[in-house]
């Protein structure tokens, strides 16, 4: 008998392992939302699943009553353009200045402590301040998106710039190349695919400013739609919004993973070849 | 061992005699309902339900629209509402819910502010930015009706209420429809001017204490209580005196404000201090006529279900008759407990 520390599941168990907790909620919520509507058939807390069928359908596959417009594709376009661009402005900008101050230890000495402490300051909380500066349309969502992450992308940077052996420089240096050489053919390459790797991980706050901004002021987006439809407590419409966030956030992490393999398979590799 | 059984029984019965008595009911900081704000902190309402055998706990909750979901889902028996979202929350849910005190209407406590144009036809074309689907929203589209606009001549930009008096100092932001504390420190502000407010819609933005009808229904003796407790607020509220003062004093505080802060939203609210004068509006003509208004406003902007096929759908009982469908009424006036305050026989 292996002890239950050795034991690992075949790999058809394993997939079931997997699977399990998603079905034990799924057929959770459709017991209480039978309950529900057993008592109430009008309930809205917990849709049944037809229900859920049909907010969907009609979000996404019948023109709004209102504007004509499909409203799902819509608030997926406006959103994903807005997190589009306030992540890809965060990523350059954290690049630059991780690579700057990870680099030149003149550049570190003067702009590092200001990095700390502007990491340290709670994006939302600046909020009204955003607006007021850059106004309500989207300009102001996607720099609350870029100000939340590029801190954190920047600090990365540094650090993994840092880490690189210093060995690497001196040879560089022995081989007669200048600082500008150095920054852009030793360093740039191996810190690309750890920007790729910090875009990743820094996500998940880009989603949840980008759902702040828009509940703050806005016309569409997927936020904006959540926001909105709390107020008559739709939440047919809710439920299938998140589980789309849900899905949009896990396909952008995914092929950030893959594009990440592709640019860089020596990375990937671990030095392999 | 059996002393311990006996302790657990004990405790047990006792836990449900109190269920069967015991009920919760919420508020949301508003002008209109820090009475209720005072009537739970002096003890007035403890004194009510004590009267009545029953127990009532208030629960004040910080986000409006929270409390009246939080309503909804049954987590609460009553709570402080407009007629609007009674109507288009609990009951486009399917909760049927009666407006159990009628207690002041907007008069002036929600308005359109312009920046730079000083008469209401100039919205035109304008950005307006308001919280979509709210009274203000509602305030806005009968105020487009009486200058010959719809919705479709401007557009609205939703706009978190926490945010308004912010986003109100950028250039971008020309057009406001907002309420209370907020309006009033809009207007202050250079180059604005309100253009429309609801006192141009007497009586058609109402505030309530709604009651899970069923409820009522098995416990005639919270609506009594709830309903006493009320007036006595009421009776000491709108008094000059110290009493009266010191009451009101209490009520600004709890919302933030002072006294002549608060004195100064009373002034664009009418209050119902008598229950004889909020029976005037509940068995009015004019209050089918508003609820009216409502429904088709809800129905529009799609608030009452997408199973709904026209403004009547839900159907809402009134002293002076029903409106829409008979066989689906979810929203009641019901006057029989203020008339007994009225009559004092609570």
């Amino acid at each position: 008998m292996k002890k239950f520390i050795n034991q690992q599941p075949s790999r058809a168990f394993k997939l079931l392992l997997g699977i399990a907790p998603f079905v034990v909620l799924i057929l959770l919520y459709v017991m209480g939302s039978d309950a529900r509507l057993e008592v109430n058939p009008n309930d809205k807390l917990l849709p049944s699943m037809s229900q859920i069928a049909d907010g969907l359908e009609r979000m996404a596959f019948e023109p709004s009553k209102r504007s004509g417009e499909y409203l799902f594709w819509q608030d997926t376009a406006s959103s994903l353009t807005r997190l589009g661009l306030g992540i890809l402005i965060a990523a350059m900008l954290g690049l630059l200045i991780g690579l700057v101050t990870g680099a030149l230890p003149m550049f570190a000495a003067s702009l590092s402590p200001l990095l700390t402490v502007v990491s340290l300051i709670p994006p939302l909380a600046i909020l009204p301040i955003l607006f007021i500066v850059f106004g309500l349309g989207e300009v102001s969502k996607v720099v609350l998106i870029a100000i939340g992450i590029t801190p954190f992308i920047a600090r990365d940077i540094q650090r993994r710039t840092q880490e690189i052996p210093t060995e690497q420089l001196v040879k560089a240096q022995s081989l007669g190349a200048n600082t500008s050489q150095i920054m852009i053919r030793v360093l740039l390459p191996q810190i690309m695919p750890k920007l790729f790797d910090a875009v990743r991980l820094s996500l998940g706050a880009g989603w949840l400013f980008l759902i702040a901004a828009e509940a703050v002021a806005a016309t569409d987006g997927l936020g904006y739609r959540i926001f909105l439809v709390r107020r008559y407590m739709a939440m047919d419409v809710i439920l299938p919004y998140v589980a789309w966030i849900t899905m949009l956030a896990f396909l952008i992490d995914v092929s950030l993973r893959e594009l990440t393999k592709k640019l860089f398979p020596w990375y990937v590799q671990g030095g392999k070849s | 061992m059996k002393r311990f059984a006996a302790l657990i029984l004990v405790l047990s019965l006792s836990s449900v005699a109190q269920a069967a008595e015991s009920f919760k009911i919420c508020w949301s900081i508003y002008v209109g309902w820090m009475p209720w704000a005072y009537g739970a902190e002096q003890g007035v309402v403890k004194k009510w339900a004590d009267k009545y055998g029953i127990d009532i706990e208030v629960v004040q909750i910080n986000d409006y629209i929270e409390s009246i979901n939080q309503y909804t889902a049954g987590a609460f028996d009553a709570c402080t509402m407009t007629n609007m979202d009674a109507l288009t929350i609990p009951a486009a849910g399917g909760v049927d819910s009666t407006a159990l005190v009628v207690g002041d209407f907007s008069n002036g406590n929600d308005g359109v502010v312009l920046k730079g144009k000083s008469k209401l036809a100039d919205i035109k074309g304008q950005q307006v930015n308001l919280v979509e689907l709210s009274v203000s929203h509602y305030l806005l589209a009968r105020g487009l009706e009486s200058v010959g606009l719809s919705e479709k001549d401007l557009s609205v930009v939703n706009t978190s209420d926490a945010d308004m008096v912010a986003v109100y100092g950028t250039d971008d932001v020309t057009a406001v429809a907002t309420w209370n504390p907020l309006l009033s420190e809009i207007t202050a502000m250079p180059n604005s001017t309100k253009v429309f407010d609801s006192s141009m819609i007497p009586g058609e933005i109402i505030d309530l204490l709604v009651i899970n009808t069923e409820t009522l229904k098995a416990n005639p003796k919270l609506g009594k209580a709830l309903v006493g407790a009320w007036y006595e607020i009421m009776a000491v509220m709108s008094g000059s005196d110290k009493a009266g003062v010191e009451a009101k004093t209490h009520m600004a505080t709890a919302s933030g404000t002072d006294l002549a802060g608060y004195e100064a939203q009373l002034a664009s609210t009418e209050m119902f201090y008598t229950p004889a004068a909020a029976l005037e509006l509940t068995n009015s003509e004019k209050l089918l006529a508003t609820m009216e208004h409502v429904a088709k406003f809800s129905f529009d902007h799609g608030l009452l279900g997408d199973g709904a096929p026209d403004a009547g759908f839900i159907g809402i009982e009134m002293p002076a008759g029903t409106f829409g469908d008979k066989g689906n009424i979810k929203f009641r006036f019901d006057p029989s407990y203020m008339t007994m305050a009225a009559e004092g026989k609570l």
